[in-house]
């Protein structure tokens, strides 16, 4: 266990030099990157020991802070959620080193490295923690980090406004946080894990944690800071951002159905419902965007809503006694944190390779970067891939386990739990299908095609390091996927420390999917085969007989431009257009008129609905409020010190007053 | 004989869904008479059905079979005749556009497939006896009609409305009570019939003299 | 072995005929001479003994699209069994990986379209994954409903365990589930009313526009895929429609086969009779299938 700690004092330490070396750039850098990657890897450690069914001892020291101790430990399900955040942190901060050279100048870089790593320490502290003080502290500290993280280049309007949008949303969740807390602890009055309690509260602890997790998480409707957040920060950022940090909030989720025992079915409805919202309007509002770093970011409230689709069914399945179905949930769910953070991060850093190449994140404005970017494509190819699902990615696998799980409950004869394995079937192939139109669109019109602007003719390739962390992701993406027999055993400790089963079930249910997926692994080296040989047989067909070159063919149009490709706004309109209920795109522009038309142009933009229509009169009414109460602030020092002691005199006479507290 | 009261049920759902597809307003009259005739034929089966069970009860009477007749000649003869004369006069053939586009329409006819079968999951067990999909279909008949009332615009459309959900009161009356309650039914008939019959000639008069019939823009009258 | 030749060797040399079959069928409707039945088999041999012609807008992506494609389309053919013997390759959940290889021959073949940079190949990929993205859903909600009908979770042992039976006491549900299926197949193949195949160069058509830079081997490889593909969703309809007795028998893979024919004869006669929908009535009819889908579980289920 003393590695966390060592772990943790590292990134500090590497953190902190940075800062302090600030005026030396080179050394700034290094100590920042060493940090992190050193740190991330000693933390990996203790979590490959757990997952491979080892044990760790945990560390549990007094603490003079009140209720409880200073208590580490590390059990399967925190150490599935340490293995992501050890590795994509370690390859973004390699990313970041030469991601950042562009923003010498105009930024404190040693002040983000400093940043980088508290948040990183605060995420391993985070999830090894096991005290509720120290899990909120962690919590506090990840939340200011990745804030101060985002309004890194906080000279641009919109990168504050962004800001503070994540800062309040944040707290927000905080808020909630803290009250679920105090009813956990409040039984046995102890913030130990161990100690907590439900108390006969289940179902209000439960609302809290979703609507506080939740918030961090990005369910729908509680997303509204992610799309503005994402896209303001350094790329590198944003793909640890999306890639782990929002899924402490499904950790903390997790945790807490830990803490509350056997769960209510209504919990899992919840679940699987919030799991098909997100789902569908996250890739719906995502194939509607024009920025590709807002896009990836709809696309984590998307995998997010997975996620909880799959431990919905998890909870439904625990409630029901279906402990095959409550398996395959909970463990599709979690492999898809796991594989969600390695394609999610490899397509952040993608994107990031192409604002630093093109400057732009406009999609409309680039196009034919596939020949300027070869390494860059390739992997963002591979990323795309994984996030449709496709096979023999790792996207697929973890998709593939809800699937299976729901058609379990299906066609199991006792029935039951069919309606929400229904919901969750249909629900992925919506999401399946509509996630690989907008992958499509956002890979198709970046990198292939002409390119439709100058910013994207003279983009150029990456740094070498930058491309080796899409390199390793890329790998992971492929292992993952391919290797899925091996490595889905490998949940069996998280299972059973989620699920509240003993581990053999959990092992038992594991090894059951074997079979499954050792035969898609055999479907993928039969892909492979066939693809081998199809590439053989077209290169002795097409040796020695003539292979031309020519343009596109337009159907007889003798003068193409770039500009008259299809645009990214094209390609999703006709699904745009199927779903304006939900998305209430606005069009502005000129139609096209007569039969000579000139300068006719379309503009068209799809806020959040969410945004717009809730939180922005919510948080209107709340400022016209706190306007109402105006005049109890007025500058007076004397008056503040009044209405403190008048405060405290109240407190005071309620809590000596015995009738008034005999009630309780 | 359950299998073809099934078969004839689902048949129903498919011809309400049909229904909440289509923008044609002759071919909405044309399905809405094809649901009178099948279901002028449902008392027959029933009937069918519960003697093949049981030898005791009595077979077909004169009753009945005039009681079948004359629905289908109602439901599948009269009122499709008035409404494709009135719909002639009145020279629509298309719904304009109905409040719920189609396919949510259609998306909504089959949630409230889903709504009904949990409703009947939820009654007291004497509902539930007899063939499995009558309660939940009579229902889902009912608010379908409600839904085409609610979401269309033209006034035809809403007679066809207020028709189906006639058919779903039929059906569900057929299930509960197992034979018809012909007082009953002769009196909503009779309502159905007086409501096609005004509705038709107010239809006409009303796209005489406004040339139109869209319900919509009769709010301009009030005051 | 046998269940290896049925599986595999038959659709790979049966697969190019359908397409003749429904040519000709239309020929004959029309009181045409019409093309030859074999006249697929032509093409491809022509197309594999050319030579090509690429577009200088584009990349490898644009040559691996119809391998990667026709790759993925073949590897799911090994899923689908054909006359009760069991396919080569089934476990449970098999049918997931054939929607999903389905979904990756379509990813590829809309980004080869997209790498051509011309905007009437964008709008046919745009259109293909519109309804694809419809169709996946019915799909799958319509085998979820054949998987709780016969208890199974692979393909093998749900179209193994369709039988005349069912027909007798299930035929609502069955009937919806291929109703949905057939849509999903007309949909997935670009027939009439969905797309129609032989509007080579109207702003209409979905998979035509999308492969029209390929020549030589390469649009011999998507000529012969979309064949396969049409096989495959063809047989997984024809299997529920015409279920077998639960035991393997030449008669049923004569019967089966027969039912292929049968088929696509009825897709040249739908072609003849009817014309294609507007575009923005297309999603409708998907609608409407997976309207199809769900009612058939509805009624699956409340036998439980």
């Amino acid at each position: 266990m003393y590695f966390i700690l060592v772990s943790i004092g590292i990134l500090l330490l590497g953190g902190l030099f940075s800062f302090l070396c600030d005026h030396r750039q080179n050394l700034s850098r290094a100590l920042g990157v060493g940090g992190a990657v050193a740190g991330a890897l000693v933390a990996a450690v203790p979590a490959v020991i757990v997952l491979f069914g080892g044990i760790v001892d945990p560390i549990r020291w007094p603490w003079s802070m009140p209720m409880g101790s200073f208590w580490l430990a590390l059990d399967g399900l925190s150490a599935l959620f340490m293995l992501p955040i050890a590795v994509l942190p370690a390859l973004a901060a390699i990313y970041g080193g030469a991601y950042l050279r562009g923003f010498r100048g105009k930024a404190s870089l040693g002040a983000s490295w400093f940043f980088f790593n508290l948040l990183v320490a605060s995420m391993v502290l985070l999830v090894s923690a096991r005290n509720g003080v120290l899990f909120l502290l962690a919590w506090e500290v990840m939340s200011l980090a990745s804030f101060f993280l985002v309004t890194m280049e906080n000279d641009r309007p919109d990168v504050r406004q962004a800001g503070w949008t994540y800062l309040v949303a944040t707290h927000i969740g905080t808020a909630f946080l803290l009250a679920m807390f105090f009813l956990l602890g409040g039984p046995n009055n102890s913030m130990d894990f161990d100690k907590f309690a439900a108390g006969g509260q289940g179902g209000v602890i439960f609302l809290l944690a979703i609507i506080g997790f939740g918030t961090k998480a990005g369910f729908i409707p509680l997303h509204t800071w992610l799309p503005e957040a994402h896209p303001a920060a350094p790329s590198h950022v944003s793909a640890v951002m999306s890639g782990i940090m929002i899924k402490t909030g499904i950790y903390g989720l997790v945790r807490t159905l830990v803490f509350l025992g056997a769960p209510a079915e209504w919990w899992g409805w919840v679940l699987v419902g919030i799991g098909v919202l997100s789902g569908v309007l996250g890739v719906l509002l995502a194939l509607a965007q024009h920025d590709l770093k807002r896009l990836l970011a709809y696309h984590s409230v998307e995998n997010i809503g997975i996620i909880a689709l799959g431990l919905g069914l998890g909870v439904v399945g625990l409630a029901r006694g279906n402990t095959a179905l409550a398996v395959l949930g909970f463990a599709g769910g979690l492999l898809h944190v796991v594989n969600h953070a390695m394609f999610k991060g490899l397509l952040f850093l993608g994107a990031g390779a192409v604002v630093h190449a093109t400057g732009t994140r406009q999609i409309d404005q680039l196009g034919g970067l596939l020949k300027k970017m070869p390494w860059t494509a390739a992997t963002f190819l591979v990323g795309s891939a994984a996030i449709s699902a496709l096979p023999p990615l790792n996207g697929f696998v973890s998709e593939f386990l809800i699937y299976l799980g729901s058609f379990h409950a299906v066609a199991s004869p006792t029935g039951g739990a069919a309606v929400p394995a229904l919901v969750a079937i249909g629900g992925l192939a919506l999401i399946g299908g509509l996630a690989a139109a907008c992958f499509t669109k956002a890979f198709g019109v970046v990198f292939l095609g002409e390119p439709r602007s100058g910013l994207a003719a003279n983009a150029h390739e990456v740094p070498a390091a930058m491309r080796t962390s899409m390199i390793a992701l890329t790998a992971c993406c492929v292992a993952l996927g391919v290797l899925s027999p091996l490595v889905v055993p490998l949940l069996g400790p998280a299972v059973s420390s989620a699920t509240g089963l003993p581990l053999e079930t959990a092992r038992q249910h594991l090894a059951d999917i074997g079979r499954p997926l050792t035969w898609i692994t055999g479907g993928a080296v039969i892909l492979l085969v066939v693809l081998g040989g199809l590439a053989l047989l077209r290169k002795r067909l097409l040796a020695g007989r003539e292979v031309g070159q020519a343009g596109t063919w337009d159907c007889g149009y003798a003068a193409p431009t770039a500009r008259m490709q299809y645009t990214a706004s094209s390609f999703a309109q006709p699904l745009t257009d199927m779903f304006r209920l939900f998305l209430r795109t606005h069009r502005k522009g000129r139609q096209v008129e007569g039969l000579f038309p000139r300068d006719a142009q379309l503009v068209t933009h799809t806020p959040d609905i969410f945004h717009d229509g809730f939180f922005r009169p919510t948080f209107r009414g709340a400022g016209w409020l706190m306007e109402r109460l105006r005049w109890l602030q007025h500058g007076r020092l004397q008056l503040y010190v009044l209405y403190i002691v008048l405060t405290l005199l109240v407190l005071l006479v309620w809590k000596l007053e015995p009738s008034l507290t005999a009630g309780r | 004989m359950n299998e073809l009261i099934d078969a004839l049920m689902v048949l129903l759902v498919l011809m309400n869904l049909r229904l909440l597809g289509s923008s044609r307003l002759a071919a909405c009259i044309r399905i809405v008479a094809t649901e009178g005739i099948a279901l002028g034929l449902l008392p027959l089966l029933l009937v069918w059905s519960q003697t093949s069970a049981s030898s005791v009860e009595p077979g077909l009477s004169g009753r009945m079979i005039f009681l079948s007749v004359a629905s289908v000649l109602t439901r599948g003869v009269l009122f499709p005749w008035l409404l494709l004369k009135a719909q002639r006069d009145a020279k629509v053939r298309r719904e304009a556009e109905p409040f719920l586009s189609y396919p949510l329409s259609i998306i909504a006819g089959v949630l409230t497939l889903v709504l009904s079968f949990w409703l009947r999951s939820r009654l007291p067990p004497s509902f539930a006896s007899g063939p499995p999909l009558l309660v939940p279909v009579a229902l889902s008949t009912i608010l379908v009609g409600l839904l085409v009332v609610v979401s269309r615009r033209l006034a035809i459309s809403q007679v066809l409305g207020y028709i189906v959900m006639e058919n779903g009161i039929y059906v569900l009356g057929l299930a509960l009570v197992r034979e018809i309650p012909a007082l009953v039914e002769m009196g909503v008939l009779l309502d159905a019939f007086v409501a096609v019959f005004v509705m038709s000639i107010v239809t006409h008069h009303i796209s005489r003299q406004f040339d139109h019939i869209d319900v919509d823009q009769m709010d301009s009258l009030k005051g | 072995m046998t269940a290896l030749l049925v599986n595999i060797l038959l659709p790979l040399i049966l697969a190019p005929l359908l397409p003749g079959i429904i040519n000709r069928t239309k020929a004959v409707m029309a009181g045409r001479k019409g093309q030859p039945l074999f006249q697929l088999y032509y093409d491809l041999w022509k197309l594999l003994r050319k030579g090509a012609v690429y577009s200088r807008t584009t990349s490898w992506v644009f040559r691996a699209g119809p391998m990667v494609a026709l790759a993925a389309v073949l590897t799911a053919l090994v899923i689908v069994p054909l006359g009760g013997s069991s396919a080569p390759l089934h476990f449970a959940g098999d049918l997931i990986l054939l929607a999903y290889l389905m979904g990756l021959a379509r990813f590829f073949i809309v980004l080869a379209a997209l790498d051509t940079g011309s905007a009437f190949e964008g709008m046919g990929a745009s259109r293909e994954v519109t309804f694809a993205a419809l169709a996946e859903p019915a799909f799958l909600l319509g085998l979820a409903a054949l998987a709780k009908l016969t208890g199974s979770l692979s393909l093998t042992d749900i179209l193994g365990g369709l039988t005349w039976q069912i027909w007798s006491f299930g035929a609502p549900e069955l009937a919806m589930v291929a109703a949905a299926v057939l849509i999903v197949f007309l949909t997935e193949n670009s027939r009439i009313p969905v797309d129609d195949p032989n509007t080579h160069l109207e702003l209409t058509m979905i998979h035509e526009v999308m492969v029209l830079d390929h020549s030589g081997p390469d649009f011999a490889f998507i000529l012969y895929g979309s064949a396969m593909k049409m096989w495959i969703l063809g047989a997984i309809l024809v299997q529920i429609v015409l279920p077998g007795t639960g035991a393997v028998s030449p008669a049923h893979l004569g019967v089966s086969l027969a039912g292929m024919i049968g088929l696509a004869v009825l897709v040249g006669m739908v072609e003849s009779v009817m014309a294609r929908l507007r575009m923005v009535r297309v999603p409708q009819l998907l609608l409407t299938a997976c309207a199809f889908s769900v009612l058939a579980i509805i009624l699956v289920l409340r036998r439980s």
